[in-house]
């Protein structure tokens, strides 16, 4: 990484914190024993292992018993969603899903339909919010699960996941939620939100890649998604990954620790962002939900420009960003998620995303409008669509 | 940088596109493409009539890097040209000159050569002449929103 980079794409991915590597550090050296073992080499990692799984899950209020470590957020997903209607004890063959769920859920979905389960998808509104109203309205006698995501991964809408937890279980249905983009960001407590199953992963908080965790509460079964050994209380096989379950074990303590000065510190940033770009740079416009929103999240779309084409401008000023455009992905389709919410194709085609973690600095934040300004007024310079819009007049668009 | 997925060609004319801008009272004006795929490309002529040679091209595009890249080079392979050399600059020449682009980004190419092409059919229209081997383009409509 060149030394003058500017990350502002911490909801792809975090960098390790030092304190999470000096954790980790023992895992990968000399404390090399695999906990199942019986040998003393087997006693230090098991320790570690068990004492990180009371930081993980600490900070949704479970039991440790209710903490199931996996290979990532994409793990825990497809292995909440595939238990829950396949294997020797299905409880339905229908799963209600929002629309604006991460891949690992809507591509779980796919492979379900074909299979022959049925999905409903709830439709968001212009915020990225789900009615509660509709989700209870889409249950069926049949409904094995519901999984609405807590928060979202491109436009940060927080979801009103304890009354869609409450509804589900007044009928009896299992209430998952995907928390990876929210575990560590905001406050969860899966007795309060009404929660049954919740999937984390350690690299969105400062954790290393490559480890999550599925929650499961207590007398909830569960069908193993990899078999293997005795692992995770016999129902996910696999040698543990010590140093990586140690890493997030340190991440989730550091978050918990520092989530108040933290998330204040990125909502301190994210408005500077948003309000100087909104205020700075015409036809602007914020995607996804004005207050109930991840505080470090900004999603902002420029009308007239292309989001692959501004994303790879900023990245040749050093500056990291993501967009929704369908360019950056080889899809056709821009983001669904941006689709979902009402935007046309090409408001959807022409945004960003920039996600500040807490050690973001205002300074940062502020060279990366100026460039911002600079790049955007190139690209509409070169842009039909701009040239159109002002030989048309300021009416035609709204 | 945007790291690998581009050559080095590719970067440089989407860092200094060459012939951006519009052409007051062009010949021709081609535009092809639509806002829902993301990419529009919009090509503008300076024809000779007496000679045929196309004296300038200025283009403006909405895409991605491929996309602006590609139209810049497209605009640099046919100026000075004669119409019938132009119509020669195919998308595989032009990707051939940017050192080749990633297979997803390959429908930027074939939208430049349609650009081109929408102009020069544009030309003809208003001059009521044909231009031998130019067929009407497909995609001369830009904004197919719903
Ligand atoms: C909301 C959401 N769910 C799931 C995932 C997948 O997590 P992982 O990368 O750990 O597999 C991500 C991140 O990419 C995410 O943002």
């Amino acid at each position: 990484m060149a030394p003058d980079t500017i990350y502002l794409d911490n909801a792809s991915t975090t960098p390790l914190r030092g304190e999470v590597l000096d954790a980790m550090l023992p895992y990968l050296t000399g404390e090399y024993g695999n906990p199942a073992s019986i040998h003393p080499m087997g006693r230090t990692p098991r320790d570690a292992v068990a004492h990180a799984r009371e930081s993980v899950a600490s900070l949704i209020g479970a039991d440790p018993s209710e903490i199931y470590f996996t290979s990532g957020g994409s793990e825990s997903d497809n292995w909440a969603l595939k238990s829950a209607v396949l294997g020797p004890h299905p409880r339905g063959r229908h799963v209600i899903v929002s629309s604006i769920e991460h891949h690992a859920i809507l591509n779980t979905c796919s492979h379900l339909k074909s299979m022959g389960v049925e999905v409903t998808y709830l439709p968001v509104d212009r915020d990225g919010l789900v009615d509660p109203a509709v989700v209870e309205a889409s249950i069926r006698p049949d409904t094995a699960v519901v999984s609405v995501m807590a928060a979202n991964n491109e436009i940060g809408t927080i979801q009103p996941i304890r009354e869609i937890g409450g509804i589900a279980r007044d009928h009896g249905v299992l209430f998952h939620t995907d928390a990876v983009q929210a575990y560590g960001q905001v406050d969860l407590d899966v007795t309060r939100d009404n929660i049954d199953l919740l999937s984390a992963s350690a690299h969105k908080l400062g954790g290393p890649k490559g480890v999550g965790f599925l929650y499961v509460r207590k007398g909830v079964h569960l069908d193993p998604l990899i078999h293997g050994g005795e692992q995770e209380r016999g129902i996910r096989g696999g040698t543990t990954n010590v140093p990586g379950v140690v890493g997030f074990g340190r991440a989730a303590e550091l978050a918990g620790a520092g989530m108040a000065a933290d998330s204040e510190h990125e909502r301190t940033l994210r408005d500077h962002l948003v309000s100087r770009i909104l205020s700075e740079i015409p036809y602007t416009r914020l995607n996804g939900h004005p207050s109930s929103r991840l505080p470090g999240n900004a999603n902002i779309s420029f009308a007239f420009v292309e989001g692959e084409a501004l994303l790879m401008s900023m990245a040749m000023n050093g500056i990291c960003v993501s967009t929704g455009s369908a360019c950056a992905s080889g899809s056709l389709d821009p983001s669904h998620v941006l689709l979902a919410i009402g935007l046309d194709h090409a408001t959807a085609h022409g945004s960003l995303r920039f996600t500040v973690s807490p050690r973001n600095t205002l300074g940062e934040i502020d060279r990366t409008v100026d460039v911002l300004k600079e790049v955007v007024g190139r690209l509409r310079a070169m842009s039909p669509l701009y040239e159109d819009h002002i030989k048309n007049g300021e009416e035609t668009r709204g | 940088m945007y790291d690998g997925v581009y050559s080095e060609k590719v970067m440089d004319h989407f860092t200094n596109p060459r012939n951006v801008g519009e052409i007051e009272g062009a010949d021709g004006v081609g535009t092809v493409g639509n806002a829902k795929c993301g990419d529009i490309m919009r090509i503008y002529l300076d024809i000779d009539h007496e000679t045929q040679v196309i004296r300038d091209c200025k283009f403006k595009t909405f895409g991605c890097g491929a996309a602006v890249a590609t139209s810049s080079m497209a605009t640099e392979m046919v100026k000075g040209k004669t119409i019938q050399e132009a119509l020669k600059v195919t998308n595989k020449a032009v990707m051939e000159a940017l050192d080749g682009l990633p297979q997803v980004k390959v429908h930027c190419s074939l939208l430049a050569e349609e650009a081109v092409h929408a102009a020069l059919w544009d030309y003809a229209e208003k001059n009521g002449i044909t231009i031998e081997g130019l067929r009407r383009p497909k995609k001369d409509v830009h904004d197919e929103e719903e």
